[in-house]
C-alpha cells in the first residue's frame, strides 16, 4: 500500500462516529479527486468504497456508539488514489472472515462491504487488532491522473 | 440511501407493510443518487419478508449507477427492476 509516487495532493478529515457523516466522507473525498478528470464511474465507485469503510468503523468498529473518531485520510499521486479509513473501535476478530463475501453478523445486512471495495478499488488491506482499532487502506489507479 | 437514511427507511417500509400488506412492493429510485451495501440490505430485508408472505418487489427508475450495485449485489435477480421507460405500478393493477 505505500507508495513511492510523488504525492500531488493530500487531504485528512476527522470526524465523530455519526451516521451522518457516512456522507461527508464519501462527498470529501469525491470533491477532493474530482478535480483530477476522473472518471465518473471511478467517481461512483470510490465513493461506494469509502461508504462501506466508513459505515463499518461506525456499526462494526464503535458498534454504534456516537463519540467515536472516524479519521479519514486521502493522497493523489501520480499513479492514483490511497483512501485509509481508521478508527479506534473494538477492532476485528477476524480479518480473513469478515472479509469474505456475504460475511455479516448483521441479518439486515448483506455482508457486501469488504466485497464492494475489492472490487472497486484496486487494492485493500485491512490491519486490525482487538480493542485497539482498524485501519482500512485502499488504492484506485487513476490511469487519467498521470501527466 | 446509506447507514445514515436506513433506519428510517427501514422504519417506513416496516409501518407501510403492515398496514397495506400489498402483494406487490413498488419503490420509485428515481430520486436515489446513492446507495451502499447498508441501503442494499434495507432493501434486501424488506424483499425476505414480502416473499416470505408471498409477494414481490419492484423498483423503477433506478438511476444507472444505483442499478449497477443492484445487480452487483444480486438484488437484481431476486426484485423485478423496470426502467424509467416503464409503465409504473399500472401494470400489475395496482
Amino acid at each position: 500500500m505505500v507508495t513511492e509516487a510523488k504525492v500531488k495532493n493530500s487531504m485528512s478529515l476527522e470526524f465523530l462516529s455519526l451516521p451522518e457523516n457516512v456522507g461527508l466522507a464519501r462527498v470529501a473525498v469525491a470533491a477532493f479527486v474530482a478535480h483530477e478528470e476522473v472518471d465518473l464511474n471511478d467517481l461512483e465507485e470510490i465513493k461506494v468504497a469509502v461508504s462501506e469503510a466508513v459505515s463499518n468503523a461506525i456499526i462494526h468498529g464503535y458498534r454504534g456508539q456516537l463519540t467515536g473518531k472516524v479519521r479519514v485520510k486521502a493522497e493523489l499521486t501520480e499513479e492514483g488514489l490511497s483512501i485509509v479509513v481508521e478508527d479506534q473501535g473494538c477492532g476485528i476478530p477476524n480479518v480473513d472472515l469478515a472479509m469474505q463475501p456475504a460475511y455479516s453478523t448483521d441479518p439486515e445486512r448483506m455482508g457486501l462491504g469488504f466485497a464492494f471495495m475489492q472490487s472497486f478499488m484496486d487494492r485493500v488491506e485491512v490491519i486490525s487488532e482487538v480493542n485497539k482499532g482498524t485501519q482500512v487502506k485502499m488504492f484506485k489507479a487513476l490511469p487519467s491522473h498521470k501527466d | 440511501m446509506d447507514l445514515k437514511s436506513a433506519d428510517a427507511l427501514r422504519r417506513e417500509l416496516e409501518a407501510s407493510l403492515d398496514h397495506a400488506r400489498p402483494r406487490i412492493l413498488c419503490l420509485d429510485f428515481e430520486g436515489v443518487t446513492f446507495i451502499d451495501s447498508t441501503g442494499l440490505g434495507v432493501i434486501l430485508g424488506r424483499y425476505r419478508r414480502l416473499a416470505r408472505e408471498g409477494g414481490k418487489m419492484v423498483i423503477y427508475h433506478p438511476q444507472p449507477q444505483v442499478r449497477r450495485l443492484l445487480e452487483i449485489s444480486g438484488l437484481a435477480r431476486l426484485v423485478e427492476i423496470y426502467p424509467p421507460e416503464g409503465e409504473g405500478c399500472k401494470a400489475y393493477g395496482d
